[in-house]
């Protein structure tokens, strides 16, 4: 540390240390724990160290079919990625021209992302049983549900991801330099060969950011899948469930599970960008620095 | 316009660009690229979205059985939730002394979470001065926001047991004779819960607020002679203020329809205006679980409305 900092910044790196401490200290705890000893309880100490449990998830003797849990989550939360980055992609070029249905469209993102979860999955799971006994009523008699994983499932989610793909999106064409799209047109490209050789190359660290929001917010998703997700369980669903019941650490093994797959996928993403914009500053133009 | 220039001044100067615009000799209108654009994502909101606030509404004004939706007008999903509201005066019916509870939750949660955001924003914003660290150290923030939330809410159990680290802790070191039993599956974890959970969504906007501020003002304002509590207060605050605002409203519609943290962490004892509409559909009686969902939307809406008036969103994000 170098000298002159005001006695304020030891006091706040003390403060800021306490709250990542309380951020991470009892996730940790629960990673520690799923490699409980086949005697463990659901607290410290440690009585023993093995995969025992963790084992017992995979050989699917345990609480739930999670192995069928975790293939739908892991679909769901693929498709949610790849809707939201599209979309989102889409949808912020159109926000760098004015068009009508402008201010629509950034109210209801906005609302989507504050109108509490429980409020968006109830309307949706109405929503679908009125469509269901439409079916019902005029055209088949023995028609099930529309609900589903990939219906109204998928949709909850989108409902969650797609504002923050917005989002992002804003904020990086708030530092996005137009000039760049007129150099491109100014030696002819067309509109999509603008985009995919100069929009996209300069974005695509941030729209794989919008990549990682859409997989992790729809693996995770709790609230809007509850009421909407029809008859089957996603895996966040499952460990809920076993919140009430369980007593012994298959509950942390099947947390510590799910955590390794997100920060499987976290990993693989912040890796991506990092050499993305280690190739960008390596080779990356010096457009915007001035006329030579 | 610059292309269309150059073409004329010198054709042949940029090849393939004349057969780009030969290929194209019909071009879509801009207001229709933007539909193109656009539209996918207005019809993922409308669908399910917009259509399913509408049928809230409209299902909260139909009638109900035992098991199931009776599609004609009625007031009982209104009447059945505050039954008993007149009567009982001047005491709080249990709707009323629901949302009581749910705002005090929300109060405890927003206080806390101001607190703890404000500080972690401030010294992201002030005192790191690497972009590396700032990066770096805003990452350490956020990484915890990808995980699971029931996990970051079971992680706490081994903690606050009867039997976790912090009873065990307190009985050896002699400071208790035995476990407290309020520390887990009360209302003190689930606002500890709330504010471990949340406290990221007041930290981001409030540093996005506080990177925008020039620092040569508050330079200018010690030049001028404030202590560092008058520049906090009459600079960095009013400066910060938008930042504040959007994540107060953040933090304060997610623990208004809260009802799984709630749930998980009050030992499904507690109860909240979520909870009520989970209770609600449970038991199938979708047009009270619409109501009640109506009630909430108000009530949000209302809160953010008083909070709006104080700061443009559009204009910050």
């Amino acid at each position: 540390m170098k000298e002159g900092r005001p006695r304020s910044f030891y006091v706040l790196a003390i403060f800021f240390a306490a709250y990542v401490l309380f951020l991470y200290g009892p996730m940790i705890a629960i990673y520690v724990l799923s490699f409980q000893g086949p005697q463990g309880g659901l607290t410290f100490p440690m009585n023993g160290v093995s995969t025992f449990w963790i084992a017992k998830l995979f050989q699917g003797t345990g609480i739930v079919d999670l192995g069928a849990a975790f293939r739908r989550s892991l679909l769901l939360g693929v498709i949610v990625m790849i809707v939201t980055v599209v979309l989102s992609v889409a949808a912020g070029m159109a926000f760098r021209r004015k068009f009508k249905a402008q201010s629509i469209l950034f109210y209801s993102a906005i609302a989507s992302l504050i109108v509490p979860s429980i409020i968006t999955s109830l309307g949706i799971s109405l929503e679908f049983r009125i469509i269901d006994d439409l079916i019902k009523a005029h055209w088949n008699e023995n028609f099930e549900t529309s609900m589903g994983l990939l219906t109204s499932g998928l949709g909850a989610h989108l409902t969650w991801t797609l504002p923050f793909g917005l989002l992002i999106m804003f904020a990086i064409f708030n530092r996005f330099d137009p000039r760049l799209e007129e150099a491109a047109r100014d030696l002819g490209a067309t509109p999509w060969q603008t985009f995919r050789h100069v929009v996209l190359p300069i974005i695509l660290p941030s729209v794989i950011g919008i990549g990682l929001f859409g997989f992790t917010l729809s693996w995770d998703e709790l609230a809007r899948s509850s009421q909407a997700i029809g008859a089957v369980n996603t895996l966040p669903l499952d460990l809920q469930g076993l919140t009430t019941t369980v007593t012994n650490p298959d509950i942390y093994a099947l947390g510590t599970v799910i955590s390794a797959v997100s920060f499987t996928v976290i990993t693989l993403a912040l890796g991506t960008i990092h050499v993305l914009n280690k190739r960008q500053a390596a080779k990356g133009s010096d457009a915007g620095q001035g006329l030579v | 316009m610059s292309e269309e220039v150059l073409q004329q001044a010198s054709p042949g100067l940029i090849p393939g660009s004349g057969t780009a615009r030969a290929a194209k000799p019909t071009r879509l209108s801009p207001s229709f690229i933007s539909w193109l654009q656009a539209g996918p994502m207005m019809l993922v909101f409308l669908a399910f979205f917009l259509i399913p606030l509408v049928f809230v509404v409209i299902v909260s004004f139909w009638d109900y059985n035992e098991y199931q939706l009776l599609p004609a007008f009625s007031g009982r999903g209104y009447t059945d939730t505050f039954e008993g509201c007149l009567a009982q005066l001047p005491d709080l019916c249990t709707i009323g002394k629901t949302y009581l509870k749910t705002l005090k939750l929300c109060f405890m949660v927003w206080a806390i979470t101001l607190f703890i955001g404000f500080w972690v924003a401030y010294f992201l914003a002030f005192h790191v001065k690497s972009k590396t660290w700032q990066m770096g150290l805003s990452l350490l923030c956020t990484i915890p926001f990808w995980t699971s939330n029931v996990i970051r809410m079971i992680a706490w159990i081994p903690l606050l047991g009867r039997n976790g680290l912090v009873n065990s802790g307190l009985v050896k070191t002699g400071l208790i004779n035995h476990p407290l039993e309020w520390l887990l599956f009360s209302e003190f974890s689930v606002v500890l819960a709330l504010v471990h959970l949340f406290t990221f969504f007041m930290v981001v906007p409030i540093f996005n607020s506080m990177i925008r501020i020039d620092k040569s003002l508050i330079e200018a304002a010690y030049d001028a002679g404030a202590t560092g509590f008058q520049t906090l207060v009459n600079v960095i605050i009013p400066l910060a203020k938008p930042g504040i605002v959007i994540g107060s409203i953040f933090v304060i519609t997610i623990v208004m329809g809260d009802f799984i943290t709630i749930g998980v962490m009050g030992g499904q004892q507690i109860a909240a205006a979520g909870k009520i509409i989970e209770t609600r559909v449970n038991a199938l009686q979708f047009p009270a679980a619409a109501a009640n969902a109506v009630i909430l939307l108000v009530i949000t809406f209302l809160i953010i409305t008083m909070m709006s008036r104080i700061v443009d969103i559009k204009k910050e994000l």
